[in-house]
């Protein structure tokens, strides 16, 4: 019970902090829709071709606009040592990670949703009648993006060449995570549509492997 | 109680572990009641550091009524009230702690440390960068927490309005007790140690 009330007091203090200086999603937003746009430059943006590399451009401009979101993410904590008071606050270390990790992909799907109709419209794909099972995994690919990165965020906030640890770190843990969301994508946005349940339920064993992952060892993250 | 000594004497590192946010590689610490007792779970403790340990992004009452709420404390607004005005803050409750001076974020720190009423106060060179006026509020407060039957370990760097408050003073050397006392002239000297 203080792990979900703790949860929503936290969660409700990200939110207030983010959109009130609106740093991390005006950022990510500015830097997916640069990539999206330049990368419909480079090739002709015919339905065959968008099919075929938009997937995995999409996947990667989601895993920047992550890297870009999660490196903060505990540095924030680091510059009053909001730590220490938050890790003096609450008697189950999982309630600090919990409301960081729900805004992560909070705000990743959000980055998600608001530029896939611009995805859709540069790159000439449609995207209507499999919306549903594209947010599906937006939302397990962005749950477990948001999974690994906010532990890796933990452990590199403490380290010295910390803006270099994370994604040192993160990289190759997401690898597959990013395939499996990345070939579960290229199933939907195929000429004839189909889904690919292998990957989701990967993704889905990804997310809660790793969830449990934190929440059995998340306290030896915050250690010093 | 005081704690004197150089930079990396174990100042920090020993009020950390005696808040629970450090483990020690050896030894513990443990707090004892009235009547020498250990206690079976360590009583809670309120921190203030040189870092304030507030956030910047939020105003000085969103800070209180997050930690309260955190904290499970009955009546979190009511008791967040009450605090701001026992450190002068009233008038600025709804401004964000980023346009405080740093006495004023240090006011915010005291009233986060005291949300729970704790028995035991941590302060670690609470006074670093604190004007004469704020160092002077300051040991009005420790002088009031004193007197209200806590307990308060402090880290300090020199001698100061604050130390002048301590019952016993211990100097710390490489993370080991070179000197304690309660009295005599060894007092003035061990808390004067680090402006030596």
């Amino acid at each position: 019970m203080a792990l979900l009330s703790n949860t929503a007091v936290l969660l409700g203090k990200e939110l207030r902090t983010e959109f009130r200086s609106r740093e991390l999603l005006t950022t990510t937003v500015v830097f997916i829709l640069i990539v999206i746009v330049l990368f419909s430059f480079t090739f002709e943006p015919t339905s065959d071709e968008s099919r075929r590399f938009g997937p995995g451009l999409l996947w990667l401009a989601f895993l920047f606009a992550a890297s870009l979101m999660l490196q903060p993410c505990f540095l924030r904590e680091q510059n009053n040592d909001t730590l220490s008071a938050l890790r003096l606050s609450v008697s189950d270390p999982f309630a600090i990670f919990l409301p960081k990790l729900a805004a992560n992909t909070l705000f990743l799907l959000l980055t998600e949703l608001f530029l896939l109709p611009f995805f859709a419209m540069m790159y000439n794909v449609p995207v209507v009648g499999v919306l549903h099972w594209l947010v599906l995994v937006f939302v397990l690919g962005s749950l477990g993006i948001s999974i690994a990165g906010t532990a890796l965020s933990a452990i590199s906030a403490q380290a010295r060449m910390r803006e270099l640890l994370l994604p040192l770190l993160m990289l190759p843990l997401l690898t597959p995570i990013l395939v499996a969301s990345t070939e579960v994508t290229k199933g939907l946005l195929d000429r004839a549509p189909y889904v690919q349940w292998k990957g989701i339920g990967f993704l889905a064993i990804f997310d809660m492997v790793f969830l449990t992952a934190l929440w059995l060892f998340g306290e030896y993250l915050l250690e010093e | 109680m005081a704690f004197a000594g150089r930079n990396g004497s174990g100042k920090t590192t020993l009020l950390r572990i005696a808040a629970r946010l450090a483990r020690p590689s050896s030894g513990a610490v443990n707090f004892l009641n009235g009547s020498g007792e250990k206690f079976a779970t360590p009583p809670p403790a309120g921190f203030v550091a040189h870092a304030t340990m507030v956030y910047d992004e939020l105003t000085a009452e969103e800070n209180l009524l997050l930690f309260a709420r955190l904290q499970g404390i009955a009546k979190p607004a009511a008791r967040t009230e009450r605090l701001l005005g026992e450190v002068g803050l009233m008038d600025r409750r709804n401004s964000l702690v980023r346009t405080f001076s740093r006495g004023m974020r240090q006011r915010v720190a005291i009233a986060r440390a005291l949300l729970s009423e704790p028995p035991v106060v941590l302060l670690d060179e609470p006074t670093t960068g604190l004007d004469p006026q704020g160092a002077r509020w300051f040991a009005q407060t420790v002088r009031q927490l004193r007197d209200s039957g806590r307990t308060i370990l402090m880290s300090l760097h020199g001698e100061s309005e604050v130390s002048s408050l301590a019952t016993r003073a211990i100097r710390l050397d490489a993370g080991a007790v070179v000197a304690d006392t309660r009295t005599g002239a060894n007092f003035r000297s061990i808390l004067a140690f680090a402006n030596a």
